[in-house]
């Protein structure tokens, strides 16, 4: 897990891409007024704001984390589906539960996109993360943390945790290196 | 050919925000309420909005592409809303229907 980046005028490399093509996108052009303007706004608003922030873990797989965005999506698509045959068939048939998870992750930024991606796929909701509270003490091994989450139609336990561990949580890891 | 497209993307989008709303009446306990709104109405949005972005560039000169940013905005926030929910349901300690599996998974608040 590295929180440092290379270069000091530039603390947050996604955030200030992400700036760069939002603000493009928002005014819907190309033009060289713009992208200076996307520039000016993606360098300085992430300096000015960087005293405020708590230092999150950077990407250190670039490559990776496009790939594993694709198969997220990939996935929303297929839960859609999956969700909406579920709803519109019999409701008496379905058998909703709570399951624990348990995390290799330890930090809260990976966990919070295990969480999202997990929301949004197949027939499951994230509910909570046990314990709740970040604890890092220095040179101490960090604590298991659980990841509750609400299935709408629970088959098998196990395979679900493996499911979520080997496709979503695995990569997740490698990317950002922890 | 592009009014189609235009008109199978909104049939498509239409039907999934439908069925998404469908699953928010027939659930019998607000957990399981919780799934169609998140997952079924983020794909139905998304049709919608490629709908409406085929359409704005095709009837004008310019190519739109404003609506992908909605589509991601609201990518990002449906988990968050329905993290914040189910959260809150767990805090007030709701009632989940008998057959739920599971239950003594849910840890008391801290």
């Amino acid at each position: 897990m590295r929180l440092e980046t290379r270069f000091k005028w530039l603390p947050t490399p996604i955030t200030s891409t992400l700036l760069f093509l939002v603000w493009l996108l928002l005014n819907n052009s190309v033009s060289t007024g713009h992208i200076v303007l996307a520039l000016i706004l993606a360098i300085t608003i992430p300096l000015i704001t960087s005293p405020f922030r708590t230092k999150q873990p950077l990407i250190i797989k670039p490559v990776l984390a496009i790939r594993h965005l694709m198969l997220v999506l990939y996935d929303i698509i297929t839960a859609n589906v999956q969700v909406a045959i579920l709803i519109l068939g019999p409701t008496k048939k379905l058998t909703p539960g709570f399951v624990k998870v348990p995390l290799d992750l330890t930090h809260s930024m990976p966990i919070t996109i295990l969480a999202s991606t997990v929301s949004l796929t197949p027939g499951t909701v994230s509910a909570e993360v046990y314990p709740w509270r970040e604890c890092f003490v220095e040179g101490q091994k960090p604590q298991q943390r659980y990841l509750l989450i609400h299935v709408l139609n629970l088959t098998d336990e196990q395979e679900l945790i493996k499911t979520i561990k080997q496709r979503y949580e695995a990569p997740l890891k490698e990317i950002f290196q922890c | 050919m592009t009014e189609w497209i235009i008109s199978i993307l909104l049939l498509i989008g239409g039907s999934f925000v439908l069925i998404g709303s469908i699953g928010l009446v027939k659930m019998p306990d607000y957990f399981m309420r919780l799934h169609g709104p998140t997952k079924a109405t983020t794909l139905g949005m998304a049709s919608l909005l490629t709908a409406a972005m085929v359409f704005f560039s095709t009837s004008q000169d310019a190519l739109s592409v404003k609506e992908i940013l909605i589509s991601i905005f609201l990518l990002l926030t449906a988990p968050i809303s329905a993290y914040m929910m189910i959260k809150s349901a767990i805090h007030h300690k709701l009632d989940s229907i008998e057959r739920t599996q599971g239950k003594d998974n849910i840890e008391d608040d801290v």
